[in-house]
């Protein structure tokens, strides 16, 4: 173990280094091959815009290349081999996509995608938007957002065996200890296998990301209600408007681009969700989700590469209108500089 | 009673009814996480036997206890008297009742006199204590048999985390996920802030296309790159002779899927920086690369560290790409892949996964706690501004 | 010898034209204003002396070389920025120190330049500070500081006071002549809004609009001989009066008619052929003056009194649908609103352009 951290400590010293030395070597070349001398200054400065000419692809060189090898050649690549069957050397043309279209597993789901979409970004924005105005009005509000913004940091796994803990089912005449169950039992219920309770579980598994991502849905809806000009609330006070009507008619309309921005994030991350679904009931009791079903496919039985490329099309697919909008708002955004 | 009402008058109830529910939606909040706590450092006996929220009070159980034999009886006046206690050495409880059928365990109260008739009589105190004794001697050649009402004191310990970290490998494991973060964070770091300078204050054709493409890059689900990084690692590494499955093939994976956001991110930061500042450094004669070390690089700390801490946090507690990108073996897995082979080969031993959950998700919270500032100015930069 | 020199300088951001083709000379030593409204391509042209905007079109000379494609720091330039563009991170001494490392100067030599130029600008106490610990006219003697630490042939300053507060820009602004005085051989350009910035530093004023020069010279003589209508209404505060009219007399005098019908003749030349064009009559506020006789310019109710102390302007209610006629009365004039007055101006003091804005000249 000390002698993994060694190496470890080693390595990373070593990557860091190596780094920091192509950035400083090629900088250097660059000065040798264009040499910039006193005597002759158009000379100097023809060396000088070349070497501006240059430099940029110095710069972007490694970050180019990374992004080429782990992302847009993959992207390209599992598009290809969504035509190809499970080994990738035979063409099949569009049979991936027809066994997609009939397979009840893949419809369960996309179904339970479509469930999760429906409520987890909602509930998250609304929460979060409500904990925001609460906390912002008492002195110790940002602790309060503090500890709700903690699960957070926490891995999926973590937060699932968390819950996991509440929803504990003992059979027979065993003490419950899970507290959800615990506390059905106290109002006078029977405890349940909640996981195992097809249909309802899926909402069950939601409420651990929900749980994880509302904090970030009130940080960042709490800036943007930080930012609404006073002026405009107490033009609406003056008004004669209420509590109520100041919110949704002066302070909620201000924020419909960061509400849309929060919305839009924890859609693509919900589109993702796979470690809950996996440590939870790993897509046991129809809780499938796309990204376990991709997952299964990968692996099940030596691998399905065509068909788990499908899937994963289908997600592409699903973030692409995000992909668009977010392009078109950051060119925007250049051009104005 | 009547202060308490001034008080409330004064404070107003509408905002008391403020600070309960925020106080409310907090331990809503808080539960989960200490039920995890809590359970981790109890004893695992109680663990399986009464709920965590009950880990402060003491838990009640029959037992049943043997007393001394008549033979260790000592005859005193006219009495026979068996003395000692019911507990064996080193073993701690509270008797609450005690009884002698089986039927009924709580017949007496602890300290009370119990006349079982003939002239016999028994005391059991609260520390164990038991005074037996008889008008006439005893019979019979064992002891009598009693049954007694415990209240076991809460136990806590630390033997749940000594157990997970050196027997169930999750100690190996913190180790492995400290290798995989540490240098993911801090590879992608330096190679985006190239990056994001180039795009924000370089000159050169087709800059405007690179921007589109990185924040296009930014939602592109992992799982489009899994497949095909899956077979280009393997190939590589039959062809190489290396084992497809490495730390470094790791860290550059990582290191690429957190590109385009920390591209994203430090181009925002970086393209903000004021002109005049890059111009008159320019005008000082500073080349680009001297631009970056001295003006840009210093000036960009707190993009840098909001996102290092992303990039930790999300290294740290990945699943996916730790499951595709390395191996189950015991010097590679991380600890969220450890936990989760722990959910489903120690379904129920809350004990160890308790301890294993509490050192998977430490290091993350401590860092959030500590750096949180950093990590909400990334946020918003990334979400607000996007908007 | 000459400083500067720019020949048929264009600017142009892909179809869109910002700058169409400058002539200017500029002698080494001199101090010349670029002066004009937002938005006239003042900056872009400094930014182009100074190489960090490319020159579409023309060639730029700097001590006789041509430096269209050299980069800025071989320009022999410095630049004193708007925002005074201190490296936050670094103390004064290494801001003004910047330069001459990257240049690899001696350590010994980088010291005497620093300390010379702090001492110049008295800035030697505040050395080891970080600029946030510096107050904005501070902060600015810093960026000239580091200027000067350049050693530079050209001195480029991009609107330097608009930061500042009022009373900051005027003891800045009188430093800022001071050290010209001090460096009589190094050539400055200086870019600005301000008229009174322009008229006080500059040896030279060139004013600009929308790309191009309007006019070229000495402060006094724009003030004096405006070429066109643009210079004549933008050097001067408040505007010269400009009223339309008709050329009713032609000769080495000219007279024209005003739109209430008062003939007022100038000493200024027009030939035969313009008889009966459109013109525009001006007069500086400052040159008007009250009479009480038949001889006058206008006459008219007064409509605004504004009593500043120094000097009271009087807006007589306007004659037609054009602005209001401005006098700018010395000290504290007594006149109220609904007055009636009469105004005159000496005849030297008449200007008139024609319908295109150019000046007829005398």
């Amino acid at each position: 173990m000390a002698s993994q951290m060694i190496s470890a400590i080693g390595v990373v010293v070593a990557g860091v280094f190596a780094c920091a030395l192509y950035y400083w070597l090629s900088d250097k070349l660059l000065q040798v091959i264009f040499p910039v001398s006193d005597s002759n200054i158009q000379v100097a400065s023809r060396n000088l815009n070349r070497r501006s000419l240059v430099r940029p692809w110095l710069f972007l060189g490694p970050a180019l290349m990374l992004l080429g090898v782990y992302l847009i050649y993959p992207v390209i690549a599992t598009f290809i081999l969504s035509f190809y069957d499970r080994s990738g050397a035979n063409f099949v043309g569009l049979a991936n996509y027809r066994w997609a279209f009939y397979d009840a597993g893949f419809r369960q789901s996309i179904f339970n995608n479509l469930l999760w979409l429906a409520v987890v970004p909602a509930v998250c924005t609304f929460f979060g938007l409500v904990i925001a105005v609460l906390t912002d009005r008492i002195w110790w509000g940002n602790i309060a957002k503090s500890l709700i913004f903690m699960p957070m940091a926490i891995s999926f796994v973590g937060a699932s065996v968390i819950w996991k803990f509440i929803y504990e089912y003992r059979g027979g005449n065993e003490t419950q200890i899970g507290l959800l169950n615990a506390i059905v039992q106290f109002f006078g219920g029977d405890p349940q296998v909640w996981i195992a309770l097809p249909f309802w579980n899926n909402f069950f598994l939601m409420v651990i990301l929900i749980w994880i991502q509302t904090g970030f849905a009130m940080v960042i809806l709490s800036a943007a209600l930080r930012g609404i000009p006073e002026e405009t609330i107490e033009a609406a006070v003056i008004d004669g408007a209420n509590g109520w009507q100041i919110f949704w008619k002066i302070m909620v309309p201000q924020i419909w681009g960061t509400i849309a921005v929060v919305w839009t994030t924890i859609t693509i991350l919900v589109l993702k969700v796979f470690d809950i679904v996996l440590t939870m009931t790993n897509g046991q009791w129809d809780t499938m989700v796309l990204a376990n079903l991709m997952f299964d496919w990968m692996f099940r039985g030596g691998g399905d590469s065509g068909r788990s490329a499908v899937i994963a099309l289908v997600l592409m697919a699903a973030v692409t209108p995000i992909m668009i909008w977010n392009i078109r708002q950051a060119n925007r955004e250049t051009e104005g500089h | 009673m009547a202060s308490m009402a001034m008080g409330i008058r004064r404070v107003g109830l509408p905002r008391l009814l403020l600070h309960l529910s925020v106080l409310l939606i907090v331990i809503l909040w808080l539960v989960p996480t200490a039920g995890i706590l809590i359970t981790s450092i109890r004893d695992r006996d109680q663990i399986t036997t009464s709920g965590w929220w009950t880990a402060f009070s003491s838990s009640t159980q029959t037992q049943a206890a043997r007393l001394g034999a008549p033979s260790a009886a000592q005859q005193q006046g006219s009495n026979y008297v068996i003395s000692g206690n019911v507990f064996e050495d080193g073993v701690e409880g509270k008797v609450r009742e005690f009884g002698i059928r089986i039927a009924d365990p709580r017949e007496f109260e602890a300290g009370e006199t119990a006349d079982l008739g003939e002239g016999e009589t028994l005391v059991i105190n609260e520390d164990g204590t038991y005074i037996h004794s008889k008008t006439g001697p005893f019979d019979g050649e064992r002891g009598r048999r009693v049954y007694l009402a415990v209240a076991t004191p809460p136990v806590f310990t630390t033997e749940n985390y000594e157990s997970v970290l050196t027997s169930q490998g999750i100690g190996q494991a913190f180790v492995n996920s400290l290798t995989v973060a540490v240098p993911s964070t801090i590879i992608p770091i330096l190679i985006s802030a190239f990056a994001a300078y180039a795009l924000s204050w370089m000159e050169f054709p087709g800059r405007a296309l690179l921007i589109a493409l990185v924040v296009g890059l930014i939602v592109v689900p992992l799982q489009m790159s899994l497949i095909p990084l899956l077979r280009l690692y393997n190939e590589v590494g039959s062809l190489l002779g290396v084992p497809s499955r490495s730390f470094v093939g790791i860290w550059l994976a990582h290191a690429a899927f957190g590109m385009p956001l920390a591209i994203y991110l430090l181009r925002n930061y970086i393209a903000g920086l004021p002109k005049e500042i890059i111009e008159s450094a320019r005008v000082d004669g500073a080349s680009d690369f001297e631009i970056f070390m001295k003006i840009v690089l210093p000036l960009s700390f707190p993009a840098l560290a909001s996102f290092a801490i992303f990039q930790f946090l999300w290294t740290w507690n990945d699943l996916l790409v730790a499951m595709v990108f390395l191996g189950t073996s015991r010097d590679q897995v991380v600890l969220t892949g450890a936990l989760n082979a722990l959910l489903g080969s120690m379904g129920g031993n809350w004990e160890i996964l308790a301890a294993s959950a509490f050192i998977t998700i430490i290091v993350p919270v401590l860092v959030f706690f500590a750096l949180q500032r950093y990590l909400v100015r990334g946020l918003l930069a990334g979400s607000v501004k996007g908007g | 010898m000459t400083g500067v020199v720019l020949k048929d300088i264009r600017k142009a951001y892909g179809q869109i034209k910002v700058i169409h083709g400058i002539d200017l000379e500029i002698q080494q030593g001199e101090f010349v204003v670029f002066v004009g409204p937002s938005g006239c391509g003042k900056s872009t042209l400094l930014r182009m002396i100074a190489g960090l905007e490319t020159i579409t079109g023309g060639e730029l000379f700097i001590d006789n070389q041509l430096v269209n494609e050299v980069p800025p720091s071989k320009r022999g330039i410095a630049m004193v920025f708007q925002s005074y563009a201190l490296y936050p991170h670094m103390t004064v001494y290494d801001n003004m120190a910047f330069g001459m490392r990257i240049a690899r100067e001696s350590k010994t030599e980088i010291d005497r330049r620093v300390r010379a130029a702090a001492d110049i600008l008295q800035l030697a106490p505040y050395l080891d500070r970080l600029p946030k610990a510096l107050s904005g006219g501070q902060r600015q003697r810093v960026a000239i500081g580091r200027a000067i630490c350049r050693d530079p042939k050209v001195f480029l300053f991009d609107e330097p006071l608009s930061n500042l507060d009022a009373a900051l820009r005027v003891a800045t602004r009188i430093e800022i002549a001071k050290l010209k005085e001090s460096m009589p051989d190094t050539t400055m350009i200086y870019v600005t809004h301000d008229q009174v910035e322009a008229m006080t530093l500059a040896d030279r004023i060139v004013v600009l609009s929308a790309g191009r020069i309007e006019q070229v010279g000495p402060p006094l003589a724009l003030y004096e001989r405006p070429q066109n209508l643009f210079v004549a209404r933008f050097i001067g505060s408040p505007a010269m009066n400009i009223i339309p009219s008709r050329i009713t007399q032609t000769g080495d005098t000219t007279t024209v008619t005003l739109p209430d019908g008062k003939a007022v003749k100038l000493p200024v030349a027009t030939h035969a052929p313009e008889m009966g064009k459109a013109a525009s009559f001006g007069v500086r506020p400052e040159d008007l003056s009250v009479v009480e006789g038949d001889d006058f310019l206008f006459e008219g109710k007064v409509a605004i009194v504004e009593a500043l102390g120094e000097v009271t302007l009087l807006y007589l209610e306007p004659i037609g649908d054009h602005e209001p006629i401005i006098a700018k009365m010395p000290g504290i004039f007594a006149a109220r609103k609904g007055d009636t007055i009469r105004l005159d101006a000496a005849q030297d003091k008449l200007h008139l352009f024609d319908a295109d804005g150019r000046t007829y000249r005398t």
